[in-house]
């Protein structure tokens, strides 16, 4: 039988089924604002999650596989360097291509620090040769060596590769979010099996009265079940919404810079928390119907 | 109907209850009786499956309880209309929907007209929407013996019904007793009152049990 007709098989039962255990305030609150402060927290576990997987994808893609030389040098040697440096670089093994950027690319690359008026031929600048590396990648040490050799002036700035690790610590990030929404579910699941325990144990003498006269145990379970998981479910949606809602009004990402790079929903992204109440409510469903054949089979 | 087989019964000490072996049959009417803490209303439990026996066998419908599933017994418990001594009620819902309980958790709709006229023949006609907590103790017993008997049970079994009861009451759920074993119901009371005893016997052929030192017997004819 799926879930929902077993939660809705015939109402008409269910109420009845529902009345035959009294309304119990305590546990009912306790449900509820549990199931929200996990909701709410899970959204927060989610954005995270998903945050530092966009991070951790954005950091390891774009960035990777590139290097610059810098090449600084007189300017009658500079061309002869330049060539000796893309010399070197074409027969590197590792390197996929390498290209040396034009002036106006490089005029492109200053222009937010000095502005559109930057006279670049006037300046001594270094010429940028931009490096793609293949897949295996390249021996950086053997290559700066053999680049001191052929060309003095040229730098090799693999400036990527201090990202790696933080590439790496995003990914670990998105898993801790991953883990912490697991334990969330968990420790959800634990606080409504305590509090569907303790309404069947404080309903002890309805216990006794409804199997006397001939209740079956399915029928009692559904009443407590059936009302836990509507409260489970009822608080999750609150604690989801809010989260979300805090999630929405967090600083956004232009202004906050590009490290904090939106910790938030993107585009589709806002439709995952919305899973959140149901899951809650399966959680819920499943704890409660299991703490209530077994506290049954105890009490009676 | 209900069969003991050399059964005992002990609640952890000693053995309260020893070789019980004996049938209560269709349509026949008992009365129980014994000292207090003689085991009566043990007896009564272990007639519908809420005690079972530390030895020997005791069969409900044909089938041994040890084999009865937690849904078997439930199902049984629907053809066996129990008034316990300590009439438990839910305390949330009025009289009238605890006395129609057992038919709630069959999932039958009691018929309002039924309803009514079985509370007002318990004389509790008055009192349909009052909680439980509110009853007096003879209000209460009547109530259960209303519930024990509303989904028609092929068995009634009674724990001291008419304990609280004024005599004139008392007859009047004899009577109900009485007219359900004549419809063909099996009929067991517990009771210390040997005048209601008596009373049974003028009206129908009522056998009468007595535990005494550990064992039930078949009282004779004094009673
Ligand atoms: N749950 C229990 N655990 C241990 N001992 C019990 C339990 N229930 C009853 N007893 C003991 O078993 C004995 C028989 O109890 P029972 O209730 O069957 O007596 P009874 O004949 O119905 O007495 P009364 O006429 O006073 O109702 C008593 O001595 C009682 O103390
Ligand atoms: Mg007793």
């Amino acid at each position: 039988m799926s879930l929902l007709s077993r939660l809705t098989p015939d109402r008409k039962a269910d109420r009845q089924a529902d009345r035959v255990v009294p309304p119990s305030g305590h546990s009912a609150w306790l449900t509820s604002f549990t199931a929200g402060a996990m909701a709410f927290l899970a959204v927060f576990a989610l954005a995270l999650s998903l945050a530092a997987g966009r991070l951790a994808d954005r950091w390891s893609d774009a960035l990777e596989r590139t290097a610059t030389v810098r090449l600084s040098a007189p300017e009658d040697q500079m061309d002869l360097q330049t060539k000796a440096v893309l010399a070197v670089l074409s027969t590197t093994p590792g390197i996929a291509s390498s290209r040396a950027m034009t002036d106006a690319e490089q005029r492109a690359l200053l222009e937010p620090w000095f502005g559109p008026d930057l006279p670049v031929d006037a300046l001594p600048l270094p010429r940028l040769i931009e490096v793609t590396e293949s897949g295996a990648g390249y021996d950086g040490e053997g290559l700066r060596q053999r680049l001191a050799a052929e060309a003095p002036g040229a730098v090799l700035d693999d400036h990527t590769r201090w990202r790696r690790p933080l590439a790496v610590a995003a990914g670990r990030l998105r898993l801790l979010g991953l883990l912490s929404i697991g334990l969330i579910g968990t420790a959800t699941a634990a606080m409504i099996t305590l509090a569907a325990s303790a309404a069947l144990a404080a309903n002890a003498q309805v216990v006794r009265v409804l199997r006397q006269v001939g209740a079956r145990d399915a029928y009692i379970a559904r009443a407590f079940v059936r009302r836990f998981t509507l409260r489970a479910i009822s608080g999750a949606a609150v604690g989801t919404l809010v989260g979300m809602i805090g999630v929405a009004l967090l600083p956004s990402t232009d202004t906050a810079g590009g490290f904090l790079t939106g910790l938030g929903f993107q585009g589709l992204g806002w439709l995952y928390p919305l899973t959140l109440p149901p899951l809650v409510a399966v959680v819920a469903f499943a704890a409660t119907r299991a703490a209530a054949f077994r506290k049954l089979r105890e009490l009676t | 109907m209900i069969a003991f087989d050399n059964v005992a019964y002990s609640y952890g000490g000693g053995e309260l209850l020893s070789e019980i072996s004996l049938r209560l049959a269709p349509g026949s009417f008992h009365f129980l009786t014994g000292p207090s803490g003689a085991g009566k209303s043990t007896f009564l439990k272990l007639c519908y499956g809420e005690l079972l026996p530390s030895a020997g066998r005791i069969t409900l419908f044909d089938r041994e309880v040890r084999s009865l599933s937690r849904d078997d017994i439930a199902l049984t418990r629907r053809r066996i209309g129990m008034v316990q001594q300590d009439c438990q009620f839910l305390d949330h819902l009025p009289l009238a929907a605890n006395v129609a309980l057992p038919l709630t958790v069959a999932g039958k709709a009691s018929v309002p007209q039924d309803l009514s006229d079985l509370l007002g023949w318990v004389g509790l006609g008055q009192l349909a929407d009052a909680l439980p907590p509110s009853l007096s103790g003879g209000e209460r017993q009547r109530a259960a013996l209303a519930r024990a008997i509303i989904i028609g049970p092929d068995v009634v079994l009674a724990d001291e019904p008419t304990g609280n009861l004024d005599w004139e009451m008392s007859l009047r759920l004899l009577t109900l007793l009485v007219e359900l074993n004549r419809m063909g119901k099996t009929v067991l009371i517990a009771t210390h009152d040997l005048n209601l005893i008596r009373q049974a016997k003028s009206q129908i052929a009522a056998r009468v049990l007595r535990i005494s030192k550990r064992r039930i017997q078949l009282a004779g004819a004094d009673l």
